[in-house]
């Protein structure tokens, strides 16, 4: 089987696993107070700071959620909920149109139920927010503004965001910036001291992790309202008896990405970049999805665009090939539809419908290019003939 | 080892094929892909997402397309062992079975839903992309059979159950379509007990959900409703043979050729028996009642003919079906100009403009048109102006 769906999720690495399944077989609630509570606690404390050191961060900067969609939710609602409550004025909301659903669905739901007045802030043909946007966009009024929220990088085209200098201008007007780094923890640098973020999504399984834990990297001046009430575990700002086990795979895995991310990016960066050349000496009509300087776009990454084909054709041709990847856009009952990021970069809606995202990773190999460029001419030609329904 | 008696036990003609089965999420499509990919074809299941924004859960015998019932076909297909995918055939859904549906009762006509998606999507729109993706064959869960002849053509016939019979919704396929489709619940002695037992027997969920009735895209299967949503209401007259009125509607389109019920006359008849609709006039709105005797129809013209094999190329004794369901009546076909004339060996009743009349020599479809207008004992037409 050819894998290159790593941006949906990545094989655990084995040292995760390992992790894991020890912390499974021990008793022990990170809050009890006895013998066992304790052992946990510092299992969960030394993660934390493990992972803290990973990213940037301080240790009580870690807030441990379900994963990337909780802590994207917790810091679009749980800040734009806090600021307007200090300052009802404040229920401005700028966004890029480029989000994960998890961002973007959270957004549209404080417009719908919360009263916020979201300003979608404009990319390029890459699906780049640029810092005078930003800048424009706060400056029109700085005291309505709640939150501003850019992705590190995009998850389908895999465009990278100027995040330091955006922060920096959010800075500026002391206005907190989240970026969701699901996509780019592994890939790039993200020092969240350095970056200037209020708050900052990293998921576990991702980056050899396990499913269902992730963490927001949360500036220690800021205070999200809780969307999850109970026991306060986590700063007061998340409940929920902590997954041990989880969180101590998660920080192994976190350690081992940013360990040897220079090295990954690089050879991984390589990788891909044969398999753009690959796709488009068999497909030269072929277009490249995002920014086309490997500098600005996630190493790991290669979206295409193929006129006249359905993304679902070209999907299914390859999976029978034995090759998995994506059409990169989100599903509703397993019903692809056309992407808004791709649509957000001023791409033709027919085109917009045939995509693919081939997304590389730890386990990736020569291999797996070779069969792409073995297979995607005829599955391209013959997903042309089928033309879209 | 075939467990299954009865079951097609390979390739016809000794072919592994690929087969795209259409699976509804419901049980006859189910096992009729799972008696495909056990016959040793290579199957790939599809779900068809036909409206466009898909209630979460199914409530009882109606509506299709649910997110639930796409969930059911995946889990079909998760026990079976096929790949499996859904597909958004919404926009086509929409455009050549829902708008035509309620244009063709706009019109006063009555249409066909089911027979028209069979036609539109699922052995066009759906075979033709399969054909392109290098499928050979659609594979669903209807009851009927296909006759492979040894000239290499195919005949379409009823179902070996006539309960179950679905024939009369497939009778627009040509022989082309017919070359490609695989019907493996039809092509065996089979009843629906036995099918719902297969799937219980296979280890399939569906086994117990309830079969699908009415207008899969009218999930609450209020028809009139439906119409009128979509067409809003206009209060027009209800007159008797003489014009005569004798009530009002709310809208001439939301009623049937032969209809009874619902008419909500105030005052009953002079002979005390009970009236009908005879004809519909959306021009000017009116619907026409009277007595049962006033629908017996001697003949029809029908348009856009269908044939599968060779057509008539003079007057020939066929039976007829009308409507889904109903049953066989004889009658002579002739080829006219712009379609077929028919007359009926005696009167039938209940024939409605919009609605397909199927021919059958035998058990074999022998071919179909959209019925455009008839002819009444009383020399009356019933056309729709």
């Amino acid at each position: 089987m050819v894998y290159l769906d790593h941006a949906a999720t990545t094989p655990m690495l084995p040292e995760a696993v390992q992790a894991m399944t020890a912390q499974l077989a021990v008793t022990g609630n990170a809050s009890s107070l006895h013998a066992a509570g304790r052992r946990a606690r510092r299992t969960v404390e030394e993660s934390r700071e493990s992972l803290a050191s990973s990213l940037g961060a301080r240790p009580s900067e870690v807030v441990f959620t379900s994963g990337g969609t909780e802590a994207d939710n917790l810091a679009v609602k749980g800040l734009y909920w806090s600021r307007r409550d200090a300052d009802p004025a404040r229920t401005r909301l700028l966004a890029s149109p480029v989000e994960h659903h998890a961002v973007l669905d959270a957004v549209d739901w404080l417009a719908e139920h919360e009263g916020a007045r979201v300003e979608w802030l404009p990319v390029d043909g890459y699906g780049r927010v640029h810092p005078d946007a930003l800048r424009e966009a706060i400056a029109r009024d700085p005291s309505d503004v709640a939150l501003a929220t850019v992705m590190w990088a995009n998850n389908e085209i895999g465009t990278v965001m100027p995040v330091r200098e955006l922060a920096a201008v959010a800075a500026e007007f002391d206005i907190p910036l989240h970026a969701d780094a699901v996509q780019a923890f592994g890939q790039l640098d993200l020092d969240f001291a350095a970056s200037g973020l209020a708050a900052m999504t990293v998921s576990g399984h991702k980056i050899g992790g396990p499913y269902g834990i992730g963490a927001l990297i949360l500036g220690r001046e800021w205070t999200p309202a809780p969307l999850l009430h109970g026991g306060g575990q986590e700063r007061q700002v998340r409940s929920g008896t902590l997954d041990t086990p989880a969180v101590a795979a998660f920080a192994v895995a976190a350690a081992h990405a940013a360990a040897h991310r220079e090295q990954f990016a690089r050879e991984i960066g390589a990788l891909r970049d044969a398999l753009i050349s690959a796709v488009r000496t068999a497909v030269p009509d072929a277009i490249l999805g995002g920014d086309p300087d490997p500098a600005g776009r996630l190493p790991a990454n290669a979206h295409f665009s193929f006129p006249g084909c359905e993304g679902d054709s070209l999907l299914l041709l390859l999976d029978a090939r034995g090759i998995e990847c994506s059409t990169g856009s989100a599903c509703t009952a397993g019903v692809a539809q056309p992407s808004h990021v791709v649509l957000a970069t001023g791409t033709d809606p027919d085109l917009a419908r045939g995509t693919l995202r081939f997304s590389l990773g730890h386990t990736s190999t020569k291999a797996d290019v070779e069969a792409v460029a073995e297979a995607i001419g005829p599955v391209v030609e013959r997903a042309r003939g089928a033309g879209l329904s | 080892m075939n467990d299954f008696p009865g079951a097609p036990t390979g390739p016809r003609d000794g072919r592994r094929l690929r087969v795209l089965a259409a699976m509804s999420g419901g049980v006859d499509s189910a096992v009729a892909a799972a008696r495909a990919a056990e016959a040793g074809h290579d199957v790939t299941g599809v779900h068809l997402a036909l409206s466009a924004n898909p209630q979460s859960f199914r409530t009882g015998a109606r509506g299709c397309c649910t997110i639930e019932d796409s969930r059911d076909a995946r889990r079909a297909a998760d026990i079976i062992g096929i790949p499996f995918y859904v597909w958004d055939l919404a926009e086509r859904f929409r455009e050549d079975v829902v708008e035509n549906f309620i244009s063709e009762y706009e019109a006063g006509r009555t249409p066909n839903p089911c027979l028209r998606c069979n036609e539109k999507i699922k052995f066009a729109a759906l075979l033709d992309k399969a054909l392109a993706l290098g499928f050979d064959a659609v594979c669903t869960g209807h009851y009927a059979t296909i006759v492979h002849r040894e000239d290499g053509t195919r005949e379409l016939h009823r179902a070996s159950d006539m309960a179950k019979d679905q024939s009369y919704v497939l009778g627009v396929l040509d022989e082309r379509q017919l070359a490609h489709a695989m019907f493996p619940l039809g092509d065996t002695l089979t009843t629906k007990d036995e099918i719902r037992a297969e799937a219980e027997r296979r280890g399939l969920a569906v086994a117990k959900k309830p079969d699908s009735h009415d207008i899969c895209f009218i999930a609450d299967g209020d028809t009139q409703g439906f119409l009128a949503k979509h067409l809003g209401t206009a209060e027009g007259d209800i007159v008797d043979e003489d014009g005569r009125k004798l009530g009002t509607h709310e809208g001439a389109y939301g009623f049937t050729i032969g209809q009874r019920k619902g008419l909500r006359i105030g005052h009953p008849a002079p002979d005390g028996k009970p009236r009908y609709v005879l004809d519909i006039s959306p021009v000017n709105n009116t619907v026409t009642v009277g007595p049962a005797e006033a629908l017996d129809v001697t003949a029809l013209t029908a348009i856009t003919p269908r044939w599968c094999g060779t057509p008539p190329t003079g007057p020939a004794t066929y039976t007829a079906q009308l409507r889904a369901h109903g049953g066989e009546t004889e009658v002579t076909a002739e080829p006219v100009a712009g379609g077929l004339r028919v007359t009926f060996t005696t009167p039938a009743r209940g024939v409605a403009p919009g609605q397909a009349i199927v021919l059958y020599d035998g058990t074999r479809v022998v071919g179909s048109a959209t019925i455009a207008t008839t002819e009444r004992v009383a020399a009356r037409t019933a056309s729709v102006s």
